[in-house]
């Protein structure tokens, strides 16, 4: 059933990378707790707008978490205290009244902040641009099941294929490590036939990218995957380092 | 000319030819299934330089979403067309009643769909089930808090198949309705409301995805081709992938290799008048300085549209819908807020100049909407009707496509007729009994 809530919020707000930005607090009422929280802070933007303040910046788009665009770190946590959900599928009925709610954009070197909570993730391009496509002419449509895939490798591939490239992964590790992200890319085109040619200048490539970029490593915090909003399992980073090891050791790619 | 959102520079960029793939425009409705982002700035600036807009009336409403449950409600989100192949609708007998779902015994529940439509039931196409709904609802017979909602129940498909299949056919959407609603699906019947979801009309294209002018071609949703009046399930990934694939690689290369490509340069003089009219839109748009947000601008605009040029029109509500439209567009020229300024990163702008596109652009839509008087796929005519309150056609006057061309802004834009062929099939009244 519907019911309001009073919150107060503190928001990084931060007017450009070049400058330093700090908390501000916000007391919100009236708040229904069937507001999504990104709609929560509509709300909040518009009372600002109406009293002359600059809105609140976030990064959103599809609003029904899968387009990859929201996150931000509530209380600490990325995308919220919600198991495998996006920001804007965060509901406020998961939030009491008078609660105080701490709001941050992801922090990670790889991901500048352009403003308030939007962060530049054109890095998770670059890794994915290193290699994380099939070079295959698309010509004509082949028949279907002319390559035929085992169930169990197709659901493995897609789970991995689910990972929307928000970034929760990077802001969750205390390296600031890409290794689930650029695990899932790889995972999912080394599982399959069609990305088994490239497999080694892939995972070469994209690793060697993702390490230029300023990630950090792997350290087997599992934080990446605790905060993940699809799930993504590490046994990811783990099929990584063996696409890794193995283009590194037995591959003619160098 | 592109605005870059991080920065707000104005870059000009010149090409031998140009592909717009910049999606449809359903969020003119305010709420819909669209992400938030999807505008129809792009298509819309293209018909002010020339390339004809068509059949801008034809836009899909999709059965089964999320209801709407507040006016702060951002968006609607889609539950997928395949529940309907599980799931039944229907709604109380008796107008009014609000008791819980599971207190209305068997007899007092009306299967409407089924009922209406033995051959089809739950499966009829989107605007139907869309009509239906609505019509149910406007009987006073809806479910929920608001009112407006009908029941999407499982029970008798968890009884048959047992809970595990339908969770292996539907666990995903359930986990999505039940974060967003708190409600759980596998208990208690689903609760869905149509929703503005696709629009068939956009940009004109030949069967090369070339748009009127020279060079431009359309592709995807911002165009108007493959769905005619109303789309079926899945068929837009299937024009994604015809036009990206199929169409465009060979159609370009042709175009280009046909044309004598004079150098043209960013130095251009149309250049130089296009960074002008951008920017002093801009600085327009930063100095109303009224008292009204953009998005509150937007909410009145979808509220005018979905009551008067939705699922059901007629030409009293669109005559009216046009005179609002071009009060709304006056005062928020005059009243609207956008703060921030037009050399960084400011989201109230780019909403703000989106916004101003809609509102230009609804009256296109509510003009091709009275124009047409027939009712057809998703547009539909309370006055063109059958008895059975189907959509009626009129095929000897309305067999085309309404290509609309600007002809300034204080100008009616000029209506072009595409006349339909049809070789090898004959045109019928469709009937799902």
């Amino acid at each position: 059933m519907t019911k309001s809530i009073n919150i107060t919020l503190k928001v990084w707000r931060q007017k450009g990378s070049h400058v330093n930005g700090g908390f501000e607090t916000y007391p919100v009422t009236d708040i229904s707790t069937d507001m999504s929280f990104l709609e929560m802070i509509d709300v909040v933007n518009e009372q600002l707008t109406l009293e002359g303040k600059d809105p609140i910046a976030f990064d959103h788009d599809c609003r029904e978490g899968i387009c990859g665009m929201c996150g931000a770190v509530i209380n600490g946590r990325a995308h919220g205290p919600e198991k495998g959900t996006t920001l804007c599928q965060l509901h406020m009925r998961h939030f009491s009244n008078g609660d105080t709610i701490v709001i941050e954009p992801w922090r990670a070197k790889a991901f500048p902040i352009v403003k308030d909570l939007v962060v530049n993730r054109s890095a998770f391009d670059q890794i994915i641009l290193a290699g994380g496509y099939i070079s295959v002419n698309t010509g004509g449509a082949p028949d279907a099941n002319s390559i035929p895939i085992a169930q169990e490798i197709a659901e493995l591939a897609m789970d991995a294929a689910a990972c929307i490239g928000c970034g929760a992964c990077v802001a969750a590790c205390p390296n600031a490590s890409a290794m689930l992200f650029t695990g899932a890319k790889i995972s999912q085109l080394a599982l399959l036939p069609q990305g088994k040619p490239e497999a080694a200048s892939r995972a070469l490539a994209m690793v060697r990218k993702m390490d230029a970029l300023c990630f950090g490593n792997c350290s087997n915090e599992r934080e990446c995957e605790a905060e993940c909003p699809k799930e993504i399992s590490i046994s990811n980073i783990a099929r990584l380092n063996r696409e890794f090891i193995k283009a590194g050791l037995v591959s003619s790619v160098r | 000319m592109v605005r870059n959102l991080v920065t707000g520079e104005i870059e000009s960029h010149g090409a031998d030819a140009v592909v717009l793939c910049t999606g449809g425009y359903a969020n003119v409705f305010y709420l819909s299934t669209n992400a938030m982002a999807s505008n129809v700035s792009a298509t819309y600036r293209a018909y002010k330089k020339g390339a004809f807009f068509a059949n801008p009336c034809y836009t899909q409403i999709h059965p089964t979403c999320i209801p709407v449950h507040g006016t702060y409600q951002s968006k609607l989100t889609l539950m997928s067309e395949s529940l309907r192949n599980d799931g039944r609708v229907w709604v109380p007998k008796t107008p009014g009643d609000k008791r819980p779902p599971d207190q209305i015994p068997e007899p007092e529940r009306d299967y409407y769909l089924e009922e209406k439509y033995p051959s089809f039931g739950n499966l009829v196409p989107r605007d139907v089930a869309s009509r239906n709904a609505k019509a149910q609802c406007d009987m006073g017979k809806g479910v929920g808090e608001t009112g407006f909602a009908v029941y999407l129940d499982f029970a008798d498909a968890i009884q048959r198949d047992g809970k595990e299949v339908i969770r292996q056919k539907y666990g995903n959407l359930f986990q999505m309705y039940e974060k967003i609603t708190a409600s759980n699906p596998y208990e208690t019947p689903m609760m869905i409301y149509p929703a503005s979801h696709y629009v068939m009309g956009g940009l004109w294209v030949d069967y090369n995805l070339m748009s009127t002018l020279d060079g431009l071609f359309v592709m995807g949703e911002a165009n108007f081709s493959d769905h005619g009046a109303n789309r079926l399930g899945a068929s837009a990934l299937m024009q994604g992938l015809a036009d990206g694939y199929f169409i465009i690689p060979y159609t370009i290369g042709g175009y280009l290799s046909g044309t004598g490509r004079p150098e043209i340069t960013t130095d251009h003089p149309a250049f130089k008048e296009a960074v002008h009219y951008v920017t002093e839109r801009t600085r327009k748009l930063l100095s109303i300085n009224g008292k009204r947000t953009v998005d509150d601008f937007h909410r009145e605009l979808g509220h005018i549209l979905w009551e008067y040029c939705g699922m059901s029109r007629n030409d009293e509500g669109l005559l009216k819908a046009r005179k609002m439209i071009q009060e709304l567009r006056e005062e928020f020229w005059n009243n609207a807020v956008v703060p921030g300024s037009s050399q960084d990163f400011n989201q109230s702008l780019e909403r703000a100049g989106r916004v101003a596109d809609f509102l230009e652009f609804a009256e296109l839509l509510v003009m091709d909407a009275f124009e047409r008087k027939e009712s057809c796929g998703g547009h539909f005519n309370e006055a063109y009707q059958t008895q059975e309150h189907e959509a009626l056609r009129d095929d000897e006057n309305f067999c085309h496509v309404a290509a609309w061309e600007y002809k300034g802004d204080d100008t009616d834009p000029e209506l072009h007729k595409e006349p339909l062929v049809f070789e090898n099939v004959e045109l019928t009244q469709r009937s799902y009994k």
